[in-house]
């Protein structure tokens, strides 16, 4: 064969590579890289718009855990809440949803869209038919109290302890059916018959077919969604932002408002950046710890098993 | 009479055993349905109400108890839309189509190159930045924003001599970058997937590694092509972030957030807007919908592929 401009086939294979890989390459240093480089190095300085950053060491850092930022823990405390309460009850009613449309039941096609159409709708949308469904006066959700008895409903988003239940309960509306669900479903599709056909013909039940074959087989699905879903629940902020503002009374003053707050309305980018980074500390040390506690509990096919 | 000769229908159970079998079988069938009409209506119940509300008079959004649905439908809610004074519903529509076309554009084009790099050439450090992709999936975005936005603001203004900043720029070039680590790994699993003999009987006839995208990988990629225009397209016709943070000028808003605007900024209390508003939403839900009924086993398989190791 011949070469063009002298080079071996492996040497253009390396470059045509580079070549290709490179628009995510350089994608990867301009827009995540660099970026986080610089927010580390801004972290460390106080530093507004226009002006000059001015190094001042760990006083960004300081002021944030010390409590001297009094929204910082509270802040801080809302979302870790609501991860903690919305990702158990959101991967176990998806998980329900997959279940029950694995059941072979007739119009199993229909029931899945029907659960799915929610997570299609955009947040702001979403946001914008529940504020009007949490109505006090003429919502749909006091009405339905008032059918059963309740005179007066509460005001929802309004009220500072039933906020974040509220804010919640839209999350769900519009998590429980979508991609975790359809992940579930997967899962459950690849469980082999012949396994759950042995465990009946051995006498066990419904729940004990589900506990004892169903889930630990689809325990690696577990921790997919169970990782994605605690990344995507401390990241909430438009739901907030649309429904609530933050509050009533910091309520839902979750973390990323905060740090919104600080970057884009008081343009504090130095102090806002140290919350950045404090953020992704958080993200990863969580995930790490899902990594290293899925050891004990996820079960991959073809590994042994003590 | 006993129970098992009414049930002579079901000839094949007779025995009381077998006969209670069946009937528990029936019940626990019974229980399935309605569990799953239950999920329905509360899936479904917020979206269907909605609706109603979107078609409702000002007046019927306020009042108790609310009427399911409206006396006469006024389908004029959202013509009405795109007629009040200060909000720029047919713009806002008008851009946020504009700029997800030109996001998704991006990501597929950019995506496409990056994962036949990755899936298709050895080259050094090619394992590595793989990972590095990957756990790119998980970064939260908001730990680069600032330097992002502080970038978009004076790059620019050093090479153009203004800034990005209250642009579509900064919501349209990073998708020409790669697209998200979701697009490129999504693309090179499939790119994977398609058997590497026929690249190399297009190598012994001569062609270079574009034709062999082109009228080799492209052609039988096709799905993952879809998906991942779907997926970016819901992502950038929702995104609501990145526009709050880079626009301040109401007439250059996406969807996202002149609703917001509308519902928020703008509200005149002497005009109750509840009615427009559901109208809105429904708009802006539309091309979700439509997107995914016509292309809905796109969609699984791009949820499902999502979910597999690397």
């Amino acid at each position: 064969m011949h070469r063009r401009g002298g080079l071996s086939p492996r040497a253009r294979e390396e470059i045509a590579g580079w070549l290709w890989t490179s628009p995510w390459l350089l994608g990867f240093l301009l827009f995540f890289f660099g970026p986080m480089v610089a927010s580390l190095y801004l972290s460390f300085t106080k530093y507004a718009i226009g002006g000059t950053p001015q190094v001042i060491g760990l006083d960004n850092f300081v002021r944030a855990l010390s409590g001297k930022d009094d929204l910082f823990w509270p802040s801080m405390g809302r979302t870790v809440e609501y991860a903690f309460v919305m990702v158990p009850i959101g991967i176990g009613l998806s998980l329900l949803a997959a279940t029950l449309l694995n059941q072979g039941l007739k119009g199993t096609a229909v029931f899945r869209t029907l659960f799915f159409l929610p997570s299609l709708t955009p947040v702001v949308a979403a946001a914008v038919i529940w504020r009007w469904l949490y109505q006090p006066d003429f919502g749909a959700i006091n009405w339905l109290l008032w059918q059963l008895g309740v005179d007066e409903g509460p005001r929802w988003l309004t009220t500072p302890d039933l906020a974040l239940p509220s804010l919640m309960l839209i999350a769900l509306w519009a998590s429980v059916g979508g991609g975790a669900m359809v992940i579930f479903l997967a899962g459950l599709q690849s469980v082999p018959r012949e396994l759950h056909d042995a465990a009946a013909i051995d006498g066990a039940n419904a729940w004990q077919r589900f506990r004892n074959v169903t889930l630990p087989l689809i325990t690696p699905t577990i921790f997919f969604n169970l990782v994605i879903g605690i990344i995507a629940a401390l990241k909430v902020f438009a739901l907030a932002v649309l429904a609530t503002q933050g509050g009533p009374n910091y309520a839902t003053w979750f973390f990323n408002l905060h740090l919104y707050n600080n970057a884009f309305q008081f343009f504090e980018m130095g102090y806002a950046s140290a919350l950045a980074w404090i953020f992704f500390l958080l993200v990863v040390s969580l995930t790490l710890l899902n990594v290293r506690w899925s050891r004990n509990w996820v079960h991959y096919e073809g590994e042994e098993r003590a | 009479m006993s129970a098992a000769q009414s049930l002579s229908t079901l000839a094949r159970f007779r025995t009381p055993e077998q006969v209670r079998a069946r009937w528990a079988w029936y019940a626990g069938r019974g229980i399935l349905y309605a569990l799953a009409a239950l999920g329905a209506i509360l899936f479904m119940g917020p979206f269907l109400f909605a609706i109603s509300g979107s078609l409702k008079s000002a007046a019927e959004m306020h009042v108790f108890p609310p009427p399911l649905l409206p006396a006469q439908p006024a389908f004029g809610n959202y013509a009405r839309l795109f007629d009040i004074p200060g909000v720029y519903f047919a713009k806002w529509y008008l851009n946020s189509i504009i700029i997800t076309c030109a996001s998704v554009l991006g990501t597929v084009v950019s995506a496409c190159a990056a994962a036949y790099g990755f899936s298709r050439f050895r080259w050094r450090l090619r394992d590595f930045f793989f990972i590095v992709l990957l756990s790119t999936l998980v970064l939260p975005e908001e730990v680069v924003i600032i330097p992002k936005f502080l970038m978009f603001h004076y790059v620019p203004q050093a090479l153009f001599g203004h800034t990005w900043i209250d642009t579509w720029w900064p919501l349209i070039v990073p998708s020409w970058f790669g697209g998200g680590a979701f697009s490129v790994f999504l693309m090179r699993q499939f790119f994977l997937q398609i058997p590497r003999d026929l690249d190399e009987a297009a190598i012994i006839d001569g062609a270079n590694s574009w034709q062999i995208l082109r009228h080799i990988l492209l052609p039988l990629a096709q799905p993952a092509l879809a998906t991942v225009a779907i997926f970016s397209f819901l992502t950038h016709w929702n995104d609501f972030f990145h526009p709050l943070i880079y626009l301040s000028t109401v007439e250059s808003f996406p969807l996202s957030v002149g609703l917001r605007w509308f519902q928020q900024a703008a509200n005149d209390p002497s005009e109750p807007r509840d009615h427009l508003l559901m109208a809105a939403s429904m708009l802006m839900v539309l091309p979700c919908v439509l997107i995914f009924f016509t292309m809905q086993r796109y969609f699984v398989r791009g949820i499902v592929m999502s979910g597999i190791k690397g």
